[in-house]
């Protein structure tokens, strides 16, 4: 669904209105759009800079530094799986090459029919249950391949 | 000569008075306190590698390279962020330190290409320096690895591979050359204060990007050209060094456009100009600069320059070319028959705010003692005469009272009828910084300008009032300061007349003048005049800058006074950070004023009534010199429609295209015998003249400007004069042909004389330039070395001077025939009438002037935005395009005046400053309606200009 710019800026605008009187409001303001609109669309930074009297390329590079806000929009779900030195040491790419092969697609993509988009993620803080990984902000620990093929299965769904 | 190296002390100067003294590999240095390692150890003359620093930005300490040693200190301190302390020793080169510089060096090298020998900054690249300086002679790494530089890798598509940017007209981005030190960035933000650029991603996929990953010229970039001088390598480069290559030689010089007057590296290779460079020790500029004196030069060796004297006997000839001679001989005759015919006040001329001092002084002096008469004028008679007149009654010099530094220590900025960021960038530049670290600002002006909504500087108070409304709305802050007993008692009774204070004060309290009655005139919440009164009053040093939204008025002199007025009741004049500053437009109007171009005024200010200073010029010049003051501009385009005035020089003005009512312009320039036009260009008014006299560029002689800050800035020969003659030596050319004795063999003697005969320039020599760089006039016996702030203990005229400001409307009114009022304005990348900038790439900015209009008033006439429309006053009618936008109020439009085929003056009226002239550009009742095209008049006046440019035996020069 392809929402027009104007659209885009006028709800854009409502979030940033809501959140400016906070101390730091950029990267508040920033999730707010993301949940919106399940990415941060180019044409609400102008609409944010505005707002905040930062220009344009301030707010591009803030959003580009941040590895979670997308700049287009993600699958349904999205399974972030952790690629830390503790999880590397208890198989991490192992998981990654079986989760790899078991949706048919590579880090940062987003399978063909938008149900799953697969991300590397370094350290979800959960090193004493890894090798471990984050379904739509749920965490999972302990992952094996039984528990990737019901991850992949409920995906699909 | 060679190439002027300006030393790189890596961070900026620490302006602490607390002296620290430290060791510097075995060296004792010492340097104000709060300096770095890496400035101190370059004062000591020890320079220590570096990438990402360099003094015109704040230390970032990123590149790695700097690393020092520190007795005491464990690890390896970044030099640059790291502040001296007492008794420190440093160590800039041991082994440890070799090491890591060259394992650094290493990892920058394995990315970047190494096409050194065909790289347009070989030679001038700090990147090749450092690998240098650490000794680099192998790359362990490989460059196979994951890169930036190469299009593709192992015959795929590289992503993380950027083409260049060529999108700017005058210097490219190559992602590929890039190191990623910031210090393009930090510059944006730091000195220009646009923040167009920024760093994208993060780690190894890090890259500079302009706007929101755009070509340079869809981002915010206003091509001030910092990023290129800040870069270190050819990653930002100036097209021309990549056309022409490295200069050789360079020479300092003063910038022909605005009234700031940045001084210039001219790096020369031959007599070819490579670019233009601020110079870091320009007192007004600090080593920045904007679009159009760093790059919009190209018009010096434009095609369209006229190179040969002509002569034609009526202006619907053709031009004939002919020798200097025949020129010179042909103009003295003319002038000398019409004087006789008709008197020796049938003739008069014009001087330039354009050209040197030296050769205005000419001007006037040919005038004075060639024509016997007072008929000169300068186009400050237009923008800036009220300033002089206002400034002079109340405090005593007609001129502003501070320098351009003083901004650093302003604590409320209050900027009226002016919009910096468009017409005077270094200013605005240098204003924002302050701002940024804390200072507010007050603006006062109908269009929400750039300078009340830029970045990071944004306005704590825009009164958007009505034009023509002025002089109420100051009157009504004084108002706020004096009934709310804001003003500064001390200050009045200790330098002013208290007894006019308390009359002044009577009248602005009066309830008339209160905010919530001038509410109803100027459109002005009384709130917002309360509030910025009570910030200008009590927010510590208030600092007032002024345009020609000011002055360009029929109460024009009035609001000059009026602001005068505030400052001497707050206690703002008289010391560092406050003060009243006009910003004057041209390079030099102020020079051109002080250097007697007023037909009332001997150069210094002296009235032409006065024997005293007579004396002085006729015993100097051998005449006798006329008592009364000669013809302004205005007085001598009536004067010749009526049929009294005959003949003019005119030295680098366009008055047909810069003076308001352009038929009135054109029906006095057409009823005279004998025009002279002294320009660069066949521009407009020379399609009304008998004669052209080519002239010279400010890269092509040697002379002085005098900036808005009254600082004298030498301007330098870095090519011979491709017209043969610098102006100064045609109208002494022009003198002898007219019998006079004249036999300056260099401008430095034209400045004798002035200083010679003109006390406030008494000290001024070129030998004295030379030394300090620039002095600000007054420089004599009581300041050999200029005077930065004036007014300083006592006002110049003895007591500051309160003079009633009444507000009287002016007659220029909206009605149902012309319900919206005009203003004019200026934009960034085009200068004035635009004959210069106009042919440059600078039309790539500003192609057209556009009407702006309020999307109401658009709506209401059935306008959408881009539509031709017709605007129609009751002087005339023009059309143009309309640019919808809510940065002007219901109920005003505004536009620019760059281009000539838009004649925005067609529309302005006669109107103008009950004191001295000054036009009412800001005012005029118009109608705007739907349209087709240009209007029959456009047309009718680009036919005739076509024709009267057509010269003999030449193909016809297409514009």
């Amino acid at each position: 669904m392809q929402h027009a710019g104007t659209d885009i800026a006028d709800r854009a605008t409502v979030i940033v209105n809501d959140l400016m009187g906070l101390e730091g409001p950029l990267l508040p303001i920033l999730h707010g759009i993301q949940h919106e609109f399940g990415y941060v669309p180019s044409e609400t930074l102008p609409v944010i800079a505005e707002a905040l009297n930062l220009s344009n390329a301030e707010v591009h590079g803030v959003v580009t530094f941040y590895h979670d806000y997308r700049n287009h929009p993600a699958g349904r779900h999205v399974l972030k799986i952790c690629q830390a030195e503790a999880c590397q040491s208890m198989g991490s790419d192992h998981v990654a090459a079986k989760i790899k092969q078991l949706l048919g697609i590579g880090f940062h993509e987003t399978t063909r029919d938008g149900a799953v988009t697969l991300e590397p993620v370094y350290c979800l803080g959960l090193c004493a249950c890894a090798p471990a990984a984050m379904l739509d902000g749920v965490p999972i620990g302990r992952l094996d391949d039984e528990a990737l093929e019901e991850i992949s299965a409920a995906v699909r769904l | 000569m060679g190439l002027i190296q300006e030393i790189d002390y890596g961070t900026p100067a620490s302006k602490s008075e607390k002296q620290v003294t430290l060791t510097v590999d075995g060296f004792e240095v010492t340097v104000p306190e709060g300096t770095s390692i890496m400035r101190a150890s370059m004062e000591a003359g020890i320079a220590i590698p570096k990438l990402c620093a360099t003094d015109m930005v704040d230390a970032f300490g990123s590149c790695r390279l700097c690393l020092v040693e520190i007795e005491g200190r464990n690890g390896t301190p970044s030099s640059c962020t790291t502040p001296v302390m007492p008794g420190m020793v440093v160590k800039t080169q041991t082994s440890r330190l070799k090491d890591i510089r060259r394992g650094v060096m290493e990892l920058y090298i394995s990315d970047h290409p190494l096409d050194c020998l065909t790289c347009a900054a070989n030679g001038d690249c700090e990147l090749q320096d450092m690998a240098g300086a650490v000794g680099l002679r192998d790359v362990r790494y490989g460059y196979e690895g994951d890169n930036h530089v190469r299009a593709k890798a192992d015959g795929a598509e590289n992503f993380r591979w950027m083409p260049k940017d060529e999108s700017n007209p005058y210097f490219t981005y190559d992602p590929s050359k890039c190191i990623v030190c910031s210090r393009c960035v930090r510059a944006c933000e730091e000195v220009q204060g646009t923040f167009a650029l920024t760093i994208e991603g993060r780690g190894f996929g890090s890259r500079v990007s302009p706007g929101m990953h755009q070509p340079f010229m869809e981002s915010e970039c206003v091509s001030c050209g910092a990023c290129v001088q800040a870069c270190p390598t050819a990653t930002l480069t100036e097209k021309s060094v990549i056309q022409i290559g490295q200069p050789e030689h360079s020479v300092v010089t003063t910038c022909a456009y605005c009234g700031v007057g940045c001084s210039f590296k001219a790096e020369m290779r031959g007599d070819e100009l490579v670019r233009m460079v601020p110079w870091k020790d320009g007192k007004a500029n600090r080593g920045h600069s904007c679009v159009k004196g760093r790059f919009a030069y190209g018009y010096a060796t434009h095609k369209d320059r006229i190179l040969n004297p002509m002569v034609r006997e009526k202006v619907t000839d053709p031009w004939r070319e002919v020798s200097w001679e025949e020129a010179f001989s042909h103009i003295a005759s003319e002038f000398r028959r019409i004087q006789y015919q008709y008197g020796k006040n049938a003739i008069g001329g014009i001087t330039s705010s354009r050209c040197t001092n030296e050769e205005t002084y000419l001007v006037q002096k040919l005038i004075r003692q060639g024509f016997r008469n007072n008929n000169v004028d300068t186009c400050a008679r237009v923008c800036h005469s009220p300033t002089g007149y206002g400034l002079g009654q109340t405090y005593g010099t007609s001129a502003g009272t501070q320098d351009f530094d003083s901004v650093e220590e302003a604590d409320v900025i209050m900027v009226i009828g002016a919009n910096p960021s468009a017409g005077h960038p270094v200013f605005a530049s240098r204003m924002k910084k302050r701002i940024r670290q804390g200072a507010k600002l007050i603006v006062l002006d109908p269009r929400e300008t750039e300078t009340v909504n830029s970045v990071h500087a944004k306005a704590d108070f825009h009164l958007p009032l009505k034009p023509g409304t002025n002089v109420a709305v100051v009157t009504a802050l004084a108002h706020v300061i004096v009934t709310e007993g804001l003003f500064d008692e001390k200050f009045i009774r200790e330098r002013c007349d208290w007894s006019e204070f308390e009359d002044w004060a009577a009248f602005v309290a009066e309830p008339r003048n209160s905010p919530e009655e001038i509410e109803k005139l100027s459109g002005v919440p009384a709130e917002k005049i309360r509030g910025a009164a009570r910030l200008y009053a009590r927010g510590g040093n208030g600092a007032i800058y002024y345009g020609l939204g000011v002055t360009e008025h029929s109460q024009g002199s009035t609001t000059v006074m009026a602001i005068a007025n505030l400052a001497m009741a707050t206690g703002n004049v008289g010391r560092r950070g406050v003060g009243v500053n006009p910003l004057r437009g041209q390079n030099n109007v102020q020079g051109s004023c002080d250097m007697g171009s007023f037909p009332h005024e001997l150069p210094g200010y002296r009235h032409v009534s006065g024997d005293a200073v007579r004396d002085i010029y006729e015993a100097l010049w051998n005449v006798t010199l006329d008592n009364e003051p000669g013809l302004r501009i205005p007085n001598m385009l009536d004067a010749a429609v009526e049929g009294t005035f005959r003949g003019i020089y005119i030295q680098g003005e366009d008055i047909l295209q810069s003076d308001p009512d352009t038929k009135h312009v054109a029906a006095g320039l057409a009823a005279m015998e004998c025009v002279v036009v002294h320009d660069l260009f066949l521009n407009e008014t020379a399609n009304y003249a008998h004669v052209f006299l080519p002239g010279s560029t400010f890269l092509e002689k040697d002379g002085t400007f005098t900036n808005a800050e009254r600082r004298i800035n030498r301007v330098r020969k870095v090519m011979a004069p491709k017209n043969g003659y610098a102006d100064w030596e045609v109208t002494q050319l022009l003198a002898q042909a007219m019998g006079l004795d004249w036999n300056y063999a260099h401008p430095s003697e034209i400045m004798d004389e002035v200083a010679k005969t003109t006390p406030s320039f008494a000290n001024v020599s070129y030998a004295l330039l030379e030394q300090k760089g620039s002095v600000q006039w007054p420089c004599n016996e009581q300041a050999p070395d200029g005077t930065p702030i004036m007014h300083v203990g006592g006002f110049v005229r003895g007591k500051g001077k309160f003079i009633r400001t009444e507000y009287v409307a002016t007659d220029e009114k909206t009605g149902p025939r012309f319900p919206l009022l005009l203003t004019t304005g200026r934009i960034l990348s085009q200068y004035n009438v635009g004959a210069q900038t106009r042919r440059t790439a600078n039309v790539l900015w500003h192609a057209e002037d556009r009407l702006e209009i309020h999307p109401h008033d658009a709506e209401q006439r059935g306008i959408r935005d881009g539509d031709w429309v017709k605007l129609q006053s009751r002087a005339g009618e023009t059309a143009l395009r309309a640019l919808v936008t809510e940065r002007v109020a219901a109920g005003v439009v505004y536009t620019t005046f760059h281009h000539p085929d838009t004649q925005a003056n067609v529309i302005t009226t006669d109107y103008s400053d009950w004191a001295t002239n000054c036009p009412e550009y800001k005012v005029t009742a118009v109608q705007v309606s739907p349209s087709n095209g240009p209007s029959q008049w456009q047309e009718e006046y680009e036919e005739q200009a076509r024709q009267s440019r057509r010269i003999e035996g030449r193909l016809e020069a297409a514009e």
